[in-house]
């Protein structure tokens, strides 16, 4: 069986290249689409970023990014993973610049507040253990010693805590991963993260949520 | 002093070329020449270092471009955080890097014409991807920013060049001590500590560690965020043939005090 072409979206201002690259080390079949057609026909999709949300946001709305993703994630049902910024501009925003988010998430976009970290650095900046608190596609609630690379001075604050499904910490425990059916993010950089990101890029890929199989897209 | 972060980064510094080699250089002159900067990458990839940093040491001084085709290449073999500066002189330039696959700039030159292109590179990529390099020199007990390239002037306080490179939107900064560069003398730990004090972002130090005893000091010592370095990991010794190392995540948190 041909397994389907994941589209990273490329705006312009993200570090599509850094997630094309792992992917194809990976022997998955992938491409940069920044066209809103493509994203149309796309069956699984990564939303990268190393951005501003304010610049980021407003180039996917802009280019009609955003409305083509809506339609492909939130109507059809196709799995969306977000990364950093692009886990971010899933929430309603609040933080970073002034344009909002997507807030196709209940969640808010936070600054970390030094006081509340105990005066440690911001942005948070380096590699970090973080783990699963509830069943997700991503990390297996039995890894211990997963760790990853986080570069942000925001973070991510779920309504639902039942969303927030990985966690890590840096001065203060924090939402490192959250699914709400088939839209998933993680604040961290998995492209960038040696074997413990591969391993999560190859669940993503072989992943199909409950409802995009009970319609939607073609598994 | 500063709190220490949970997993303080250990981070190899690479220095390339006019002709995209891979060199190290003692006090930013004499060079010893050490190959392909890809093999370099992939053998750092496999021992799974915290993150790169890669400067083209030439790029400014010949007033080109960066070497975009070979950031590249090193980039695709990167699964880990790299880091790139050399010749990044306006936005476009700095645009071009990201899309070449690097998580971060390093910009440099820039602090002499303001820190427009700081601002400028922060508001489109967000401040954690942008690190601002501190050349500085030792002139007796003072300290002096050294800004290399077309005789540009020096600044004299490196505190508040790094408070100015931090307002105008850097988010790290990585301050180098010129003159122990390439050494084995150990970092400048009193520099370090004074910027660290002076700034919320991140400080990693660069120039003149001999080891993890090094790495640690720069941490415990003198509050650094994470640690650089490019003989200890290029060479077995001071004065002795190349061998690409890094120390296991093991020996570093032994030498935490």
């Amino acid at each position: 069986m041909s397994r389907p072409e994941i589209h990273v979206v490329d705006y312009g201002a993200g570090n599509s290249k850094s997630v094309l690259n792992m992917l194809r080390a990976l022997d998955l079949p992938a491409r940069l689409s920044s066209e809103p057609g493509d994203l149309l026909t796309a069956e699984r999709l990564i939303l990268p970023g190393v951005g501003h949300m304010d610049h980021g946001a407003a180039t996917l709305r802009g280019r009609g990014l955003a409305d083509a993703l809506k339609r492909r994630c939130l109507e059809d049902g196709a799995p969306l993973l977000g990364i950093c910024l692009g886990a971010q501009m899933l929430t309603r925003g609040g933080g970073e610049g002034r344009a909002d988010g997507l807030g196709w998430i209940g969640a808010e976009t936070r600054a970390f507040d030094t006081r509340e970290i105990g005066g440690l650095p911001v942005p948070h900046m380096g590699w970090a253990d973080t783990w699963a608190v509830r069943d997700n596609p991503l990390l297996p609630p039995t890894s211990t010693e997963a760790r990853f690379y986080y570069a942000h001075g925001f973070h991510i604050v779920c309504d639902d805590p039942a969303d927030a499904v990985l966690q890590a910490e840096y001065g203060r425990a924090f939402v490192a991963g959250f699914q709400r059916g088939n839209l998933v993010g993680v604040q961290f950089h998995p492209e960038k993260s040696h074997r413990f990101g591969v391993a999560l890029l190859a669940r993503f890929a072989a992943w199909t949520p409950a409802a995009a199989r009970k319609g939607g897209i073609a598994a | 002093m500063r709190r220490r972060p949970p997993r303080p980064r250990i981070i190899p510094t690479l220095l390339i070329d006019r002709s995209g080699a891979l060199v190290k250089t003692v006090r930013f002159r004499r060079r010893t020449y050490l190959g392909d900067p890809v093999n370099a990458v992939r053998i750092f990839n496999l021992k799974e270092v915290d993150e790169l940093i890669l400067l083209d040491i030439d790029a400014t001084r010949d007033g080109r471009p960066p070497n975009f085709e070979r950031i590249e290449a090193i980039a695709s073999e990167a699964f880990l955080p790299l880091a790139y500066g050399g010749g990044l002189r306006d936005l476009d330039a700095a645009s071009r890097a990201f899309d070449c696959g690097v998580e971060k700039v390093v910009l440099t030159s820039c602090l002499t014409g303001g820190p427009w292109l700081i601002e400028a590179a922060a508001a489109r990529y967000g401040s954690q991807a942008i690190v601002a390099c501190l050349p500085v020199k030792a002139y007796w007990r003072r300290r002096r920013v050294h800004l290399p390239a077309g005789g540009a002037p020096m600044i004299s306080d490196p505190a508040a060049a790094a408070k100015a490179a931090v307002d105008a939107g850097a988010g790290e900064l990585l301050i180098y001590a010129v003159d122990r560069d390439g050494t084995y003398a150990g970092y400048d730990l009193p520099l370090l500590a004074d910027i660290a004090a002076q700034v919320d972002a991140p400080v990693v130090a660069c120039g003149g560690a001999r080891g993890v005893e090094d790495f640690a000091a720069a941490v415990d010592q003198a509050g650094c965020a994470a640690a650089a370095a490019g003989s200890v990991f290029l060479f077995q010794a001071k004065g002795r043939g190349a061998l690409i190392s890094y120390p296991s995540r093991e020996a570093v948190e032994a030498a935490w005090a």
